[in-house]
């Protein structure tokens, strides 16, 4: 049984594993280009484990910004994790919860999405293999990368990493096909992100954690009328 | 050089904390009908924007390819469902799109 959803879970984190392999191999490049020692490095990925945030603050450390707003920035960045891990709380009441904060430090964008989208197969052995493989793809991606990255060809680091983009769209796109509703929440969510965007009053991070709350409440409020109807 | 070690720790201080507490709180009690309808929202619109969001902040030679590459996986998972191979043809095209385009 447990076997079985090892199994379905190493199936189902491939996508994540072959994706966050070359943009951790990026990172680790960059930053050994940032003048990052390899053990922090390292440490960015194993600790943090956060690849927006890494990036960035990279960029900061090159433009001489202070630890404190690098460390406030990250926080801004990362808060979307909070409604990522709200929803998986609902999913996830039934899991022994000497496990939640080792799950918990699994919950990025991706992981979080190809959870969502197996309700029907959650349990511990299923997450945590997910987890524990994408971050195992992301640490040593980013050792790989400080390593030896000066081999691997651009273009071929630039199409895998639109390989995530690629696996968001090939999770949303099967459930659109189902329903209405999730055809209209997208498209919602699509406008609301892009109206945040283009305004620029949100620095980045802000428009992505307001563009999921405003969208998602317009999902209740409509959805909910259509009901009553 | 400086010690970027205080700086790691608070990054993951602050990337943990968000992952843990929701989870550590929401769990096992009664939520209300309205925020447990909201939080079930939340994976569809958090791909959407991300969705969005990655071919609004690509770089301007590579918004074709993501457009390309994210138009192709979306196609064959609306048809067949099957995300590895959605995934797969969407690197496929991007790579073959990158080395013929930009």
């Amino acid at each position: 049984m447990t076997k079985d959803r090892i199994k379905e879970g190493i199936i189902a984190v491939l996508p994540i594993v072959i994706g966050y392999f070359p943009i951790a191999m990026a990172f680790g490049l960059l930053s050994k280009n940032t003048d990052v020692t390899f053990r922090n490095t390292s440490l960015l990925s194993v600790m943090v484990y956060a690849g927006a945030s890494q990036f960035m603050a990279l960029d900061l450390i090159r433009a001489g910004v202070s630890a404190g707003s690098i460390i406030l920035a990250t926080f801004l960045l990362n808060l979307r994790h909070m409604m990522m891990s709200a929803s998986l709380a609902v999913e996830f009441q039934d899991m022994n919860k000497k496990f939640l904060p080792i799950v918990a430090f699994g919950i990025t964008d991706e992981t979080f999405s190809v959870i969502s989208f197996n309700k029907d197969k959650i349990d511990l052995p299923f997450v945590l293999t997910i987890n524990i493989l994408a971050y195992s793809s992301w640490a040593l991606g980013t050792i790989a990368g400080y390593l030896v990255g000066e081999i691997l060809p651009a273009s071929l680091q630039s199409s895998l990493s639109i390989g995530l983009y690629a696996m968001f769209a090939a999770l949303l796109f099967p459930e659109i096909k189902k329903s209405k509703n999730i055809l209209f929440l997208s498209i919602i969510s699509a406008v609301v992100y892009v109206i945040l965007f283009y305004s620029k009053i949100f620095t980045s991070g802000w428009d992505i954690i307001l563009g999921i709350i405003i969208s998602s409440s317009i999902g209740v409020v409509i959805f909910r009328k259509n009901e009553e109807e | 050089m400086k010690s970027y070690l205080p700086l790691i720790i608070g990054m993951t201080l602050v990337t943990y904390l968000p992952r843990l507490i929701p989870l550590a709180l929401l769990n096992n009690r009664n939520i209300n009908k309205s925020l447990k309808e909201f939080l079930l929202y939340i994976p569809y619109t958090s791909l959407s924007i991300l969705i969005i969001r990655g071919i609004l902040t690509a770089a301007d030679g590579m918004k074709i390819v993501t457009v390309i590459g994210v138009g192709i996986a979306a196609i064959i998972s609306y048809i067949k469902g099957n995300l590895v191979l959605s995934v797969l043809a969407g690197i496929i095209l991007s790579f073959l799109t990158i080395n013929t385009l930009v």
